[in-house]
C-alpha cells in the first residue's frame, strides 16, 4: 500500500512513474503521452478552508443580489442567476431550465457546501464523515460546473443589448467572477491532495 | 526509454482518486470505486451517444431559439440569425464570441471525437500522442457551447415587459443544450487509453 501510493499512473496512457518531488512552477508531465501527471498545490489546506468560506459568502451574495440590471424609463429590471435559470421554464424549454439550473446553481452550491465540510474538518486533521463520498461527488461534479460559461454569457449579453437599453454591470457579477475562479481553483484541482494528506 | 505500462506492472488506475491499486482488487481500497481496466463499452457509447448529439444539431441549428416582440412586429431568431445579425450591427467581436461557442465548439468535437473513435476502432498505431493531445483539448472545450443557452436565459429575464417588447425563448435552444449535454458524456465515455492499447510490446 505504502509502495503503491508512491507510483502515479498517467491517466491518458496508463504509463506508471514514481511520484516526483515538484518544485513550485514545476510540472511532471507523461514522457509517453504529454500529459499532466502532477503539479504543484497552489494552496495549504488551511489557505483552502479560508477560500471556502470566502466562496460561502459570494454565494449567499449571488442568491440575492442580481448579476445585470437594465435601465427603461427610469426603472430598474435587476436579474439574478435564478431569475436566468427560471427564464427558460417560459416557453418550451423547461427541460432545459433544469438543465441550467443544475449547472450553475446545485451544482456549484452542492461543491461548495461539501468543500465547506471536508476542508472543516481537515483543519483539524481529521477525516470528516463520509469523506470518501464527498470526494467522489465532488469529483463527479467538477465537470457539469458551468458558473464561468454563465459569466462570459452575462458579459455577452451586456453587448448584445447595449445600444438598445443601458445595462449596469452589478456587484453580482464581480461576485459570480470570483466564484468562478474560487470553484475551479478548488473544487478542480487542490482538494484533491486531501486524498494523500489525511490520515 | 519508454516507461512502464500498468498493465505490465499489474496495476490499474483509480479514477477516482487516481491512486494505484493492484489488478487484482476489485475495489479502491482507498475510496472504494469500482476498479475497471478499461471504461466499459467505451466506443459504442461514445458513438451512441455523439450520435444522437448530432442528430440533435440539426433542428438546434434549423429552429428558432428566441422568439422577440416589440413595436416594429414579432420575429423568430435562430443561432446562425443572430450571429448574422450582431455582425451586421458592427458587433463583430461577439458575433465571433457567439460563432465559436454555437457552430465552433460543437463542430470541432464531433469531428474529433469522431476522429478519436475511427483511428481507436481500426487500431491505428499513427500518432498517438497527438490523438491524446485531441482528447485533452475535447475535455478543455467541454461545456463553453453553453453560452448561447445562459445568454438567452439571461435576455428572456431581463427584457420582459412592454416597453421593448418581450423575449421568448424557442425550442431550437432546447435541442442545443440537449447537444452540449450530450457531447460532453460522450467525450467522458471514451477512454483515452485505448488510443494507447495497440502499442506493440516489445521488452
Amino acid at each position: 500500500m505504502s509502495e503503491l501510493s508512491d507510483l502515479i499512473i498517467c491517466e491518458y496512457c496508463d504509463a506508471v512513474y514514481q511520484r516526483p518531488r515538484l518544485h513550485a512552477h514545476q510540472r511532471a508531465n507523461c514522457r509517453r503521452c504529454g500529459g499532466v501527471l502532477a503539479r504543484p498545490h497552489l494552496f495549504h489546506v488551511d489557505h483552502l478552508l479560508a477560500l471556502c468560506l470566502t466562496a460561502v459568502l459570494l454565494v449567499v451574495f449571488l442568491g440575492v443580489s442580481p448579476v445585470l440590471v437594465i435601465q427603461t424609463q427610469g426603472q430598474a429590471h435587476p436579474a439574478t442567476l435564478f431569475d436566468a435559470v427560471w427564464a427558460l421554464t417560459r416557453g418550451p424549454t423547461d427541460l432545459l431550465a433544469l438543465v441550467a439550473g443544475f449547472s450553475v446553481i446545485l451544482v456549484p452550491l452542492v461543491q461548495v457546501a461539501l468543500m465547506s465540510w471536508i476542508l472543516g474538518f481537515a483543519h483539524f486533521r481529521q477525516k470528516a464523515p463520509g469523506f470518501r463520498g464527498c470526494m467522489r461527488t465532488l469529483t463527479s461534479l467538477s465537470p457539469w460546473s458551468m458558473l464561468e460559461v454563465f459569466l462570459l454569457g452575462a458579459l455577452v449579453t451586456v453587448f448584445k443589448i447595449t445600444g438598445r437599453i443601458e445595462v449596469l454591470p452589478t456587484l453580482g457579477l464581480a461576485a459570480l467572477a470570483g466564484l468562478s475562479l474560487l470553484i475551479i481553483g478548488m473544487a478542480g484541482r487542490d482538494i484533491h491532495r486531501l486524498w494523500d494528506e489525511l490520515p | 526509454m519508454t516507461p512502464p505500462t500498468a498493465d505490465e506492472l499489474g496495476l490499474r488506475l483509480c479514477h477516482h482518486c487516481r491512486l494505484a491499486c493492484d489488478a487484482t482488487a476489485q475495489h479502491c481500497p482507498r475510496c472504494n470505486t469500482w476498479l475497471h481496466r478499461r471504461k466499459h463499452n467505451s466506443i459504442a457509447r461514445a458513438w451512441a451517444l455523439m450520435m444522437t448529439a448530432l442528430i440533435l444539431y440539426i433542428p438546434a441549428n434549423v429552429l428558432p431559439i428566441m422568439h422577440t416582440s416589440s413595436f416594429t412586429g414579432d420575429s423568430d431568431t435562430t443561432i446562425l440569425g443572430s450571429v448574422v445579425t450582431l455582425w451586421l450591427d458592427g458587433a463583430w467581436d461577439i458575433a465571433l464570441i457567439i460563432f465559436i461557442a454555437s457552430v465552433g465548439v460543437p463542430v470541432t468535437k464531433f469531428l474529433v471525437l469522431g476522429l478519436l473513435l475511427l483511428t481507436v476502432g481500426r487500431g491505428s498505431e499513427r500518432s498517438r500522442r497527438d490523438r491524446t493531445r485531441l482528447y485533452r483539448g475535447l475535455e478543455l472545450i467541454g461545456y463553453w457551447s453553453m453560452l448561447d443557452v445562459f445568454v438567452a436565459g439571461l435576455l428572456v429575464a431581463l427584457v420582459q415587459f412592454g416597453a421593448l417588447g418581450s423575449i421568448e425563448p424557442r425550442i431550437g435552444i432546447l435541442y442545443f443544450g440537449l447537444v452540449v449535454v450530450l457531447t460532453m458524456l460522450a467525450t467522458m465515455s471514451f477512454d483515452p487509453r485505448l488510443i494507447w492499447d495497440t502499442e506493440p510490446h516489445h521488452e
